[in-house]
């Protein structure tokens, strides 16, 4: 009997114990990850967060070059912004046709879009992303939280500074949404995370809220070409100023042309110049053009790996009979051409005049009898991952080139564009200038030169798909000039129709996507969709 | 950690225990066991002396001999299928007993988790399936054991490659995008069904040899005592255990052949030849080689399978135990992929004090060692140009034809199929995984109060997977493979370490209360499960190139060159993701004039996956039984031998698919090939994670209504369930409004689904005499599965969420989640055909009428599940011999064939990126070019998937002491995969998910075996 009552307590004591020991267990926290706090507990970690903010350019997430994506619901590959902002605004229009399949890409060139297309959602929640983190950001560089943190003195100056370039970069997705989709949700640094459904900003009220934002930051930006190589400065906001008040007649319905001028010039006369050789632009070491690139997304193809940038623009054009090694690629990606219209811009297409003219034609065919032949319509050459010199980029799968968002050029098509359309403040004579400086480093000479009546607007417009094409601007530029969607300009295949044809004008913005206005009720789609 | 010590500083005293042994003092009894039917003796029958753990059984005539302690006065004789008898045995030295044979079936004892009841005291809807009734044959992974023979219960093989898994789907499953596994438990230790680095399934690392019983618990009113994670329903297996009596061996030996069944149609190397003559322009035509190679015949092959297990049991002095050790070794029919498995158990299941002390030790081990075939080369090997050589005369590439382009950096053709012979031989992908689940229990019976036991469980479930993957230099699939072309090849290790812990204790009081006829059984509980895993990223090193946050050096397991250059760095040594559980239980059982039935459950879970706010969790069931034929109105139907209504509710939840810490906002680190350059460096990059800090538990309500009937002395049985579950809170990846969150797409508790069905199983025995006995048995199901809720607003213009990537197209998805419909519906284009019914190449019908085909005419086309599913099993025993088969069938399943869409286009075999590839004859069908980007998303290519399968046809002798005095010998042959009818035109019906591409073809297995106790 005594054994018998020494067992039982035994058993007794052993469950307490166990019961006891073990509750309250339940927080657990990642081995890896880390907190807010800690991440902002020294300048470092709030550069590397700068890192992040700027990096959502280039990477699509936090595994290069895919495996862990910043943006859901799109295959990662595809959900780089700046390969998704290039096809919306090239796909749709006469520079670029692309053979695949993939579900919706074909829509571009049909210009039957719908809201479901993923692309275009896809392009939407990146540049929203990157608001997002650009909020997130700014509210982290507040004083009063650096200071809480104990970060004084040129340490807190820069924190200072970074916050400035966030409200940047925001503003520039701010623009991308404003110019592509019109009227998205706005959220800003005083909008919490798991926060109430955003309210929806009509193309207005973020064309004044851009406007704000820059002006509000630009005396106090670094001056031009005075912050570290990747990083934003005075001449960039002015870019992106003068770009918004190039287009405000179709943002705002209010010409904003003297206010173009002002802006481009101020750049100009930053002591920018262009680069000798125009087909050094988009090479593997471009980050030697500094005297004209203003600002730049930044890849390379050791460090900043992914599918989407110049990887994308370096290896789907390369399809056919084209040498891949040429391109410092291991393999083409047999996607991307051109309609005829943008080669029959050029006095030909060997670009023994004009050096941007730069097509591959062996095997090509100028017209397109199907879209998704790789060899119907010519292919382009602007873009390859390698040096002036001739040598490889670093990797064979991974672009170095970098992506320049402004430079010089557009600055002196803006300003020659805006005197034309009766801005104050420039002059004719300016204008000619600028876009004789173009044409003469285009043609190695002055042979190429104009004179002051053939300088038309429609000569600009055709002299921006010369100089700027492929580079993100068609769609803006047709819209501009009513060539989008009317049937007064076509191209083959324009609408889905071979020959061409217009479509509705409500295909002038893009759609919200759909799976947005489900999650927010706030949000009433654009008309037509 | 003080959990663990506390662990050890139990176990090890307990097992100290275990050396008490009985007295001296000895007597023996001998006598004969018969049965009272036919007066034969009965082997096998247990023997045991009453409040002690001695034991013996007896032979095969029948007779025993057993020496007891001179206190011993009564002896128990036990066997299946008979009534267990005490026999007093005060002053006599031999006994003769006869047993009769009883309803077996209504006392079989079944497990339900955390205790056990008798067939007829169950209230829920509970399978139990025992070791006679598994599938026979070379049965690799345990739940192959019981493939179609439990209604409601869908076992779909991940496809026919070594130790690869099964899909168990019970009752459809309740969840859309967290887990729809059920919770297996395994001697009371619920494992951890995540798999390990480095196995094809977590549960092919179990000995389907050691195991007794399976017992599926469906319905809610059952598996709320699982609470959190019983929403899909609860396997409970258990291991066979020792026997009381001296020792008795086991061995068995099987040899295996598999082959393959079927072949993926492909156009011949003539039939290729007029396809290219007739449709490639003269360069194209020139590309092709002189050689007829059958691809596939080079890839697959014949295997065989061999797998010995030898198992011991009996008592040594007062310990019963069972040893068993298991050798297997399989190949596959793909070639080069291997498994070899070592593995063994122990369990000891001593009594002391009298029996107030029963402790069951249960370990288990295994060793896995593996070679994976590169399973690249099934696609490979439907695409690869039948005109061309397996062997080229060049010696680039391993000596293997390849696809070249001189301009190329690597020398191949971008994009091109790789020789999948190479595929196969150049790829050493190895790994060696050993797993150790175990438990010791201890159920003490309290000297003064012998109602309440005391159950005491301590368990775990460790494993390490570790493996390498080296491919040569020389190989085309890693051929100049780093950033700058100048290293290639892969060696490769990687490691993971997992560990799981689990302590329970329960309170169980049973009481029969004579005086209102009443019994009670209630138990009360507590449980604590520690899940927690290390994967390796690299090993310390003193040498090693990288330095980690303590400042020790260490070297990356990550990407590497075979050379040893570095292609990739991971960033951190190593993560250790580890959640945990912790509950509390109660169940009450109570029957009133063993008619009456009532149970009722209560868990409560807390979770550490969740936030303070949403951690703990209620799970209640009630169930109701009324045992009809009981009732003086039926007492006397002689022919109705069993009737049983059962009424059951039950709550459950969910919270596997939930990261460990998707509630706590966090930053991560960017790995070094996802740096940004500033200036001249390069930074690392940190970013906020999205996060949900409402995440909460799925909860699923099931209804059950279920009648049990018997018929003709239970020859006839059988029982009918309807059921209705509803899930709600249903986990989905769902869209966040566009900034509010950091990520767009964020897991939250926001769907709703529904699950109804009927299911019906009857087993009937039409023949039972001394000679011959037939047992047929047949059970069928119907599932509805339909997705109730979705989004925040319920848009009527949102489609859903887009699931089920195919080949074809970067991102293409076939199905989709959409209210109103079954899960995983296809998504898909209607396909417009011609007069003479042949599909017209992008053709589709403009379904919504506005002039224009795109994504708004997408339409919702049937389901990857089937509507109704069936099995079927007939054993016959006469004299010696026995045979048997089991059919299974699904009807209503769909299937995307994938094959057909990527492969059997013009554009497949014409490549316009310069190579040959081939592919389905489909093609000669549709003579489609594959231009467009509609035709992949075609319902062309939705194809009803029903199906007949023939699982299992064995035959078998029991040749007896064939080999010598109290030895047995039984010989088997069985087939497996015999044939299965369908009017699916791919290789096989059936692929879990819908989507048939590349599937690993399940091999046709002709086993023969050998059984010898002795």
């Amino acid at each position: 009997m005594k054994r018998n009552i020494l067992v039982n307590g035994v058993f007794a004591g052993m469950v307490l114990l166990m019961v006891a020991s073990c509750t309250k267990k339940l927080d657990l926290t990642p081995t890896n990850d880390t907190t807010s706090e800690v991440v902002y507990s020294t300048p470092a970690g709030y550069k590397q967060v700068l890192g992040k903010v700027y990096g959502s350019f280039a990477l699509t997430g936090n595994s290069g070059p895919a495996g862990n994506g910043d943006v859901q619901g799109i295959d990662e590959g595809f959900s780089d912004f700046y390969r998704l902002f290039w096809k919306a605004q090239e796909l749709s229009t006469d520079e670029a046709v692309i053979s695949w399949g993939d579900v919706g890409i074909q829509d571009f060139h049909n210009m039957n879009w719908t809201s479901n297309n993923s692309f275009l959602t896809g392009l939407y929640y990146r540049s929203i992303y990157q608001i997002t983190l650009c909020n997130d950001f700014i509210r982290e560089c507040a004083d009063d939280k650096v200071a809480g943190r104990g970060i004084k003195g040129t340490d807190a100056d820069n924190i200072r500074q970074y916050a400035r370039e966030a409200r940047f970069l925001r503003a520039f997705q701010y623009w991308v949404l404003m110019d592509l989709y019109g009227n998205p949700p706005f959220v800003t640094e005083a909008s919490v995370i798991g926060g109430p459904p955003p309210p929806q900003a009509s193309r207005t009220q973020i064309f004044n809220y851009v406007e704000t934002e820059l002006k509000a930051i630009e005396n106090d930006m670094p001056a031009p070409r005075t912050n570290e190589y990747g990083r934003s400065d005075k001449a960039a906001v002015w870019s992106l100023l003068a770009r918004l008040y190039l287009n405000a007649k179709v943002y705002i319905g209010t010409e904003k042309y003297t206010e173009a001028i002002t802006y481009a010039k101020k750049v100009i006369d930053a002591g920018y110049s262009l680069i000798s050789n125009y087909t050094w632009l988009m090479r593997a070491d471009n980050h030697l053009n500094t005297s004209e690139f203003i600002f730049t997304i930044n890849y390379d193809g050791l460090h900043t790996q992914g599918y989407g940038g110049t990887t994308f623009l370096t290896h789907a054009c390369v399809g056919g009979t084209i040498p891949a090694a040429t391109f410092g690629i291991a393999g083409g990606w047999s996607g991307t051409r051109t309609t005829k219209n943008l080669p029959n811009l050029f006095p030909d297409v060997t670009g023994t005049a004009d050096k941007r003219s730069q097509f591959y034609t062996s095997g090509q065919n100028l017209e397109i009898a199907n879209v998704t032949t790789f060899t119907d319509g010519l292919a382009v050459t602007k873009f390859k991952n390698v040096k002036r010199d001739g040598s490889n980029g670093q990797s064979q799968d991974f672009s170095d080139v970098d992506m320049p968002l402004f430079r010089l050029s557009e600055m002196y098509l803006i300003y020659a564009e805006a005197v034309l359309r009766q801005g104050a403040g420039g002059d004719a004579a300016t204008a000619l200038g600028y876009i004789n400086t173009i044409r003469t480093r285009a043609y190695t000479n002055t042979s190429g030169n104009i004179s002051a009546v053939q300088l038309t607007l429609d000569f600009i417009l055709d002299e921006r798909a010369r100089e700027l094409y492929w580079e993100g601007f068609r769609r803006t530029d047709l819209i501009r000039y009513n060539k989008f969607v009317e049937s007064t300009y076509l191209w083959p295949w324009k609408g889905g129709v071979a020959s061409g044809t217009g479509v509705s004008s409500n295909r002038n913005l893009y759609p919200i996507p759909s799976r947005d206005i489900n999650s927010n009720q706030n949000l009433v789609q654009n008309t037509g969709y | 950690m003080y959990c663990e010590r506390l662990l050890r500083a139990i176990v090890f005293p307990c097992l100290l225990l275990l050396s008490l042994t009985a007295s001296a003092q000895e007597k023996t009894i001998t006598g004969k066991v018969t049965d009272s039917k036919d007066g034969s003796g009965l082997p096998g029958v247990s023997v045991t002396a009453k409040g002690s753990s001695i034991g013996t059984s007896t032979g095969t005539d029948g007779t025993f001999r057993i020496s007891v302690r001179a206190s011993v006065t009564t002896l128990i004789f036990s066997s299946v299928g008979y009534g267990t008898q005490e026999v007093s045995i005060d002053g006599k030295s031999s006994v003769d007993v006869s047993l009769v044979i009883i309803d077996a079936s209504l006392n079989e004892v079944v497990v339900t988790g955390y205790g056990t009841s008798k067939r007829k005291d169950l209230t829920g809807s509970i399978t139990n399936i025992t070791a006679k009734d598994f599938n026979k044959g070379s049965i690799i992974t345990p739940e192959q054991l019981i493939m179609g023979k439990v209604a409601g219960v869908q076992i779909t093989t991940n496809g026919g490659a070594p130790g690869s898994g099964s899909t168990i789907r019970i009752r459809g499953g309740a969840s859309l995008n967290a887990s729809n596994n059920p919770l297996i438990v395994i001697d009371g230790v619920p494992i951890d069904n995540g798999g390990i680095a480095g196995a094809a399934n977590a549960l092919a690392l179990i000995n389907p040899n050691d195991i007794e019983s399976f017992n599926i618990l469906k319905d809610a009113s059952a598996t709320a005592i699982y609470g959190s994670r019983a929403s899909n329903g609860v396997i409970i297996i258990t291991t066979k255990k020792g026997r009381s009596g001296k020792m008795k061996l086991n061995l068995s030996t099987q040899y295996s052949l598999s082959t393959l069944p079927k072949q993926a149609d492909v156009l011949s190397p003539a039939q290729f030849r007029d396809y290219v003559n007739s449709h490639g322009t003269a360069s194209q035509i020139a590309l092709m080689g002189n050689a007829n190679t059958d691809w596939q015949d080079e890839i697959y092959d014949k295997a065989s399978t061999t797998d010995n297990n030898l198992s011991m049991s009996g008592a040594f002095k007062a310990v019963p135990y069972r040893v068993s050790v298991g050798f297997l070794s399989q190949d596959g029919i793909l070639r080069t992929g291997n498994l070899k498995r070592t593995s063994a158990s122990i369990t000891l299941n001593p009594k002391l004090f009298k029996d107030h002390l029963k402790i069951d030790l249960n370990l288990k081990g295994s060793i896995n060692k593996s070679r994976f075939a590169d399973e690249g080369a099934i696609g490979t090997a439907v695409r690869f140009d039948p005109t061309q050589p397996v062997r080229s005369s060049s010696k680039r590439y391993g000596g293997f034809f390849e696809w070249q382009d001189p301009s190329s950096t690597t020398g191949l053709r971008d994009l091109a199929p790789l020789n999948p012979v190479g595929l196969l031989e150049q790829r050493i992908d190895k790994s060696n995984v050993s797993r150790s689940i175990g438990n010791i229990q201890f159920d003490y019976k309290l000297h003064f109060f012998p109602d309440l036991h005391v159950n005491v469980n301590l368990g775990y479930d460790v494993s390490k997977g570790k493996g390498t993957v080296y491919i040569p230099d020389s190989a085309a699939s890693a051929y100049r493979r780093s950033p700058d072309a100048r290293h290639g090849g892969v060696n490769n290790r990687y490691l993971q370490k997992k560990s799981n812990t689990l302590l329970e204790t329960y309170l169980n009081y049973t009481k029969d209360i004579k005086s209102i006829n009443s019994r009670v059984d209630a138990i009360a509980g507590y449980s604590y499960q520690d899940f927690s895993a290390t994967n390796y990223n690299g090993e310390l090193d003193p040498n090693g190139i990288l330095t980690d946050a303590n400042g020790k050096k260490w070297t990356p397991y990550s990407d590497y060159a075979t050379d040893g250059f570095l292609i990739s760095s991971p960033t951190f040594r190593f993560d250790k993701p580890q959640n945990r559980l912790i509950s509390f239980f109660g169940r009450l059982n109570y029957s009133y004039k063993g008619k009456y039935l009532l149970t009722g459950t209560v868990r409560r879970d807390g979770s550490s996956r969740f936030s303070k706010d949403n951690r703990w969790g209620w799970f209640p069931s009630g169930a109701f039984a009324w045992r009809i034929k009981e009732e003086g109105f039926l007492k006397n139907v002689i022919v109705l031998s069993d009737l049983k209504l059962r009424l059951g509710y039950g709550e459950t939840g969910q919270q596997d698919g939930i990261g460990n810490y998707n509630y706590i906002p966090r930053y991560s680190v960017a790995n070094s090939r996802a740096q940004y350059q500033f200036g001249n460096t390069f930074y690392d990059l940190y970013r906020p994670d999205g996060y949900n800090p409402n995440l909460k538990w799925e909860e699923t309500s099931t209804y059950n209504l279920g009648i049990d009937f018997g018929f003709l002395n239970n020859r006839i049985t059988g029982s009918v369930d309807i059921y209705l579950k509803k899930t709600e809170d249903l986990l989905s990846v769902i869209d966040q409004p566009a900034g509010t969150n950091f990520s767009n797409k964020i897991l939250a508790n926001i769907g709703d689904m529904e699950n109804r069905g009927i299911e019906f199983t009857i087993n009937t025995q039409p023949v039972r005499n001394k000679t011959l006995t037939w047992d047929l048995g047949f059970n069928i199901t119907y599932n509805k599965n339909e997705i109730t809720k979705l989004t925040f607003t319920n848009d009527p213009n949102f489609p859903g969420n887009l699931v089920g990537g195919i080949a074809g197209g970067v991102g293409s998805t076939i199905q989709i989640h959409s209210v109103g419909y079954a899960k995983s519906s296809f998504y898909v284009y209607q396909q417009v055909y011609d007069k003479s019914g042949n599909p017209i190449e992008n053709l589709f019908e403009d379904r919504n009428r506005d002039g224009l085909i795109n994504v708004d005419d997408l339409y919702r086309f049937e389901a990857p599940d089937p509507d109704v599913f069936l099995g079927s099993y007939s054993n016959l025993s006469w004299k010696k011999w026995n045979a048997g088969f089991s059919l299974r069938a699904n009807l209503g399943n769909y299937m995307y064939n994938n094959r057909f869409s990527n492969t059997g286009v013009q554009r497949n075999i014409i490549d316009p990126l310069g190579f040959l590839a081939n592919g389905s004859t489909n093609l000669l069908e549709t003579n489609f070019t594959g231009n467009g980007d509609k035709y992949l998303l075609s319902d062309y290519y939705i194809e009803n998937a029903s199906f007949l399968r023939m699982d299992n046809f064995n035959i078998g002798y029991n040749a007896g002491a064939l080999v010598g005095k109290n030895t047995n010998l039984r010989i088997g042959a069985n087939v497996q995969n015999v044939f299965t009818i369908t009017n699916y035109k791919g290789v096989d019906p059936e692929v879990s998910g819908g989507i048939d591409n590349n599937f690993y073809p399940r091999p046709r297995v002709f086993t023969i075996n050998l059984n010898l106790d002795f």
